[in-house]
């Protein structure tokens, strides 16, 4: 397991007590995501739909990548990792 | 007493160590690369000049050639009006290294007399050079890139939060037309962020209150107001004629809008968006021309249904955020105007004001994008305004 940082974004924080980051322990990204909705109700609806793919308005980062352009959901992690998850926003 | 002058002394010595040409032979020179250079003063060269010239005038010469002509060894041709001081700003040239420097006989009279294509440059008022004077010190904006600057074209869809700094930067900065799209009044609840306008104007038109603004600011510029809602019937007519967007709106209908219709008019789409104490600023322009980029749709292809898009709710925003932001797309505006520096183009800042954060990510384009993808037939423009207000439909 690794242990990797999550950057959570503003319109996410109430779902993890207000905090910008977790420190979650996985190997993968589907991993953080089943670690994440373990612990945090509500927060991984936000983030994907009901197959688990990252919705269509929302991107995860690993480091300045998107995961789509590494393995996806099975990008494996390493200590230290930021894991970041982006959503759109349309405030002006 | 001594039958010669210091001056014509000193010529003699020029002339001796300065190769001479013809006109005719530097037109020749020049058009196989040579630089020419012509070093007479701002009024002189208004009445014309050779085309194609580096018109550094003497005083600055030695402080600005370098940044004109970077190669010392290519062939450097200088001309003033008669050809005398030319003689001294190519011995000038020659002692910052210059190692194949030509005086050009006769100046500019023998040029212009001989039937050489000239050219009346356009060039700044001496009220302009007085207002952008910090812009002209710079090489990379320069007399040229101001004048690009007053001649360029910039949409800012919305009169906001983000739309107000940008607005007002612009302006100053001497963006010759700006636009405005918004359809909404000034209300007091906006004042705390929306620096454009004025607490006396609260239940005025927004695009009016920021023009005042603007033209108190720069009274030479020009300001289009489009006091509408943006929607797929007037976006093409109304972005038709910009050469670049600023997306400062407040709602994912309206910035899918902006999206689709910069990629069907491959303009420029300066993006900025924020919710509370974070903000994402990206240049998103798949014409680009010194690399593919993504647009909007590659990054978000749907916007969020109402029920997890905070933003189509009232969920507040640190006053401030938005002049961070919005001065990130202004400052993206201005250097894809100039055509400097490295735009965000593929590249999205994020920025997290609470552990002051900016984080860079890179964006890929989709190559199965609906609206950008290489061939693409335009799908057409999709008003999400109904879906936004109805929370019954999915994505």
């Amino acid at each position: 397991m690794s242990n990797v940082t999550v950057r959570i974004p503003t319109p996410l924080r109430s779902f993890v007590g207000g905090a910008d980051e977790v420190a979650v322990s996985a190997d993968t990204v589907a991993g953080v995501l089943v670690v994440l909705g373990e612990r945090h109700r509500g927060l991984i609806e936000r983030v994907c739909d009901a197959n688990g793919k990252p919705r269509p308005f929302v991107n995860l980062y690993l480091g300045p990548k998107n995961i789509k352009a590494l393995s996806g959901l099975d990008t494996a992690l390493t200590d230290g990792d930021v894991l970041s998850i982006v959503p759109a926003v349309a405030g002006g | 007493m001594s039958g010669v002058s210091g001056k014509d002394k000193r010529l003699a010595e020029l002339r001796a160590r300065i190769p001479e040409i013809e006109p005719t032979e530097a037109v020749a020179l020049q058009a196989r690369g040579a630089h020419l250079i012509d070093v007479r003063e701002a009024d002189e060269i208004a009445q014309g000049s050779p085309p194609g010239a580096l018109r550094l005038g003497r005083g600055f010469l030695e402080l600005r050639v370098e940044d004109a002509v970077k190669d010392k060894d290519a062939t450097v041709l200088v001309t003033c009006a008669g050809g005398v001081r030319s003689l001294f700003a190519a011995e000038a040239l020659t002692q910052l290294g210059y190692t194949d420097v030509r005086s050009i006989k006769g100046g500019f009279n023998k040029w212009k007399n001989g039937g050489l294509p000239v050219e009346v440059p356009r060039s700044l008022t001496a009220e302009q050079r007085e207002r952008y004077g910090r812009h002209l010190l710079m090489p990379e904006v320069g007399e040229k890139g101001q004048l690009r600057l007053l001649d360029s074209k910039v949409l800012l869809v919305g009169a906001g939060g983000l739309g107000s700094p940008v607005a007002l930067y612009l302006a100053a900065a001497g963006v010759g037309t700006i636009g405005l799209i918004d359809f909404d009044v000034v209300d007091r609840s906006n004042l705390q962020r929306q620096i454009v306008h004025t607490d006396e104007r609260v239940g005025t038109p927004k695009v009016e209150s920021a023009r005042k603004t603007l033209l108190a600011l720069n009274p030479s510029i020009k300001v289009n107001i489009h006091e509408t809602r943006l929607d797929s019937s007037n976006v093409e007519e109304i972005f038709a004629g910009y050469e670049v967007v600023v997306d400062g709106s407040d709602n994912f209908a309206t910035r899918y809008l902006v999206n689709d219709a910069c990629v069907k008019l491959r303009v420029p789409n300066v993006h900025g968006s924020i919710f509370r104490f974070e903000g994402q600023v990206s240049v998103f322009w798949p014409n680009y021309p010194k690399r593919r980029g993504p647009c909007y749709r590659c990054v978000y292809p749907e916007p969020p249904p109402p029920e997890l898009a905070p933003s189509c709710a009232e969920a507040g925003v640190l006053g401030v955020l938005p002049g961070v932001v919005g001065l990130l797309e202004a400052v993206e505006t201005v250097k894809v105007l100039l055509g400097i520096g490295d735009p965000l183009v593929g590249r999205l800042v994020h920025y997290d004001a609470l552990p002051a954060r900016f984080t860079e990510l890179s964006l890929d384009p989709d190559p199965d994008c609906k609206y950008c993808r290489e061939g693409a037939v335009f799908p057409g423009f999709v008003d999400y305004e109904t879906f936004c207000t109805n929370p019954g439909v999915a994505p």
